[in-house]
């Protein structure tokens, strides 16, 4: 009796927290297989569900969708570069830092923690004007610079702390036989680091995949745009067609959470240990 | 230490240690370069170059002289303190849900992640449109069930349109710090509990005398974290309402951008040094205790 009292008391918490969590994502979905009627409606489920949207986005016929796949091609690139750039910039630092004792190492990983603690939107401003300075704006060169520097902090605190964590005797081992420090990087700590880096690399790759503001900020052209800001634009009419943009959102929010999904376990106890310390 | 020991031994396996030592020095520096690199290009820069456009001192008056900047910089602790606090509260109350031992609980914490997993973009403009006054679906729903002709205005009231945005930046930032709450009390022996159970202690004197203490330090320190980065959301505000209707929701994060895009780079500056104040201590603390933790 008890027990099933319990039971009553944990779904009756549960019921709110999951329509609060789902709705958002719930309407995202229902409006991306919505006709303009029922969307206009504000119906819980169409009357008539459809596919047609999804054909509209992928043949790009609407105003807003021109550039859709060269903007989903955009998202990827950046994505992609940012997260590779980052994994061998911190890997880097992060050996040096850890196991090498690099001379100034400590202030590095200060500065670099206090670049991450900072929060990005208060470095756009004097970002967006040195890009101007450097003559990089508008470039996708710019936004995949930027977002580099604002992923590799994080990136190299959480590799330096793996790093800490490997037994010092294996470097000592390796130095009395005469192992270089090129050695000890590629046979000892590349392949010890390989978990930590594929949580590093995922955590690049979807910040640069989910940013908005740097985008935003640093590209113009509609042909250099990531998708995320490709969506943004859609604000810029009242009588904007919603379930079209719902759609294009939908395909864009996949990759991400397919990735998060897929690498579920390391990347929550990854990315969560390295947040906060206690 | 080797280096040490093996110097004393032959000349010749010294001449291999100490060239060893300079190598790990050349390449400890060059490793380090990279980074250095793009520190100093994408961080050190820009920074020293703002502050020396923030040392005009005529920014800050014409900053203060405007009223959507006082404004702003209320709206800002407002955010703050409500987003932050309500959200601990919140995450504090739900860690306690989620550390319970069933499958079906497990199950639910995979989807209570996903507004962290996904993207913010495509869901605050899903809440946009969801909130729309006139066709977004709360309030055509309300009209469907409650007869309710003209729901409330989420994005056109002023006052809730701000407590929208809160909502939004909760919606989002939830998970995470449950997820850390969560990982806190796991860490908590269970043994603990189950003496103070015999010794008949009820679940609010559980709380008080065995979970609080073991979480006030995370707590403290994740408020503070949080915080700092509360101060920097953009999106919330930025993507849901634009700081309107006519400028009255902005916060510190959004007023800059907007100062920038109407051509006022100077204000823009000022308004980012005017918080840092309030930032710097607060980054300073974290990156001790960070750097410290680590050790």
């Amino acid at each position: 009796m008890k027990r099933l009292l319990d039971e009553g008391k944990l779904i009756l918490i549960a019921i709110p927290v999951l329509i609060w969590t789902l709705l958002p994502i719930y309407h995202l979905f229902v409006l991306s297989i919505s006709n303009q009627e029922s969307m206009l409606a504000g119906k819980l489920w169409p009357d008539q569900p459809t596919l047609q949207n999804f054909q509209i986005v992928f043949k790009q016929q609407h105003y807003y969708l021109t550039n859709f796949w060269l903007q989903l091609f955009n998202s990827f690139l950046i994505a992609i570069t940012t997260g590779l750039l980052t994994l061998f910039i911190a890997t880097c630092a992060a050996f040096a830092i850890s196991r090498l004792k690099a001379p100034g190492g400590r202030s590095i990983m200060n500065f670099a923690l206090a670049t991450y603690l900072i929060p990005a939107a208060f470095l756009a401003i004097p970002m967006y004007k040195a890009m101007g300075t450097f003559g990089l704006l508008n470039t996708r060169t710019a936004l995949i610079l930027a977002m580099v520097a604002l992923a590799s902090p994080y990136a190299i605190w959480v590799l330096k702390q793996a790093s800490d964590k490997l037994p010092k005797e294996l470097d000592e081992a390796a130095i009395m036989d005469g192992a270089t420090s090129l050695q000890l990087f590629r046979m000892v700590y590349l392949p010890l680091m390989k978990p930590s880096m594929v949580v590093i690399g995922i955590y690049a790759l979807l910040l640069a995949w989910n940013e908005y503001l740097y985008a935003f900020l640093l590209l113009s052209s509609e042909k250099e745009l990531p998708l995320a800001v490709g969506l943004g634009l859609f604000l810029s009419a009242d009588d904007a067609p919603w379930n079209l943009l719902m759609t294009a959102g939908l395909i864009y929010a996949i990759p991400p959470a397919v990735i998060y999904y897929g690498f579920r376990n390391n990347m929550v106890s990854g990315l969560t240990a390295g947040a906060v310390k206690s | 230490m080797t280096a040490a020991t093996m110097a004393t031994s032959t000349p010749a396996s010294a001449d291999a240690t100490s060239g060893q030592a300079r190598d790990r020095v050349f390449w400890g520096v060059l490793m380090l370069a990279p980074y250095i690199l793009v520190f100093a290009v994408m961080v050190a820069y820009p920074v020293a170059y703002g502050l020396w456009i923030g040392l005009n001192f005529e920014s800050y008056k014409a900053l203060f002289a405007d009223p959507i900047f006082l404004r702003t910089v209320v709206n800002t602790i407002i955010f703050l303190f409500v987003a932050v606090n309500l959200k601990f509260l919140i995450a504090l109350f739900l860690s306690g849900f989620f550390v319970q031992q069933r499958a079906w609980v497990r199950f639910m914490l995979v989807l209570f992640i996903l507004p962290w997993a996904v993207p913010s973009i495509p869901t605050i403009l899903s809440f946009r449109v969801m909130l729309n006054p006139e066709n977004g679906m709360i309030n055509q729903q309300l009209f469907q069930w409650f007869g309710i002709m003209e729901g409330p205005g989420w994005l056109t009231d002023p006052t809730l349109a701000f407590a929208s945005s809160i909502l939004v930046h909760i919606w989002k930032s939830l998970p995470f710090w449950t997820l850390i709450l969560v990982t806190g009390r796991l860490a908590i022996a269970q043994d603990l509990y189950e003496a103070a159970s015999v010794d008949g202690a009820n679940k609010w004197q559980q709380f008080r005398f065995i979970t609080w203490p073991s979480l006030a330090t995370l707590y403290v320190t994740s408020t503070l974290l949080s915080m700092i980065w509360t101060l920097g959301d953009f999106n919330s505000v930025y993507l849901l309402t634009g700081g309107g209707p006519g400028d009255l929701n902005h916060v510190l994060a959004t007023l800059g951008i907007r100062y920038m895009r109407n051509n006022n780079l100077d204000l823009g500056i000022a308004s980012i040094i005017v918080a840092m104040p309030l930032i710097l201590p607060m980054v300073w603390f974290m990156v001790k205790r960070l750097s410290k933790g680590a050790e």
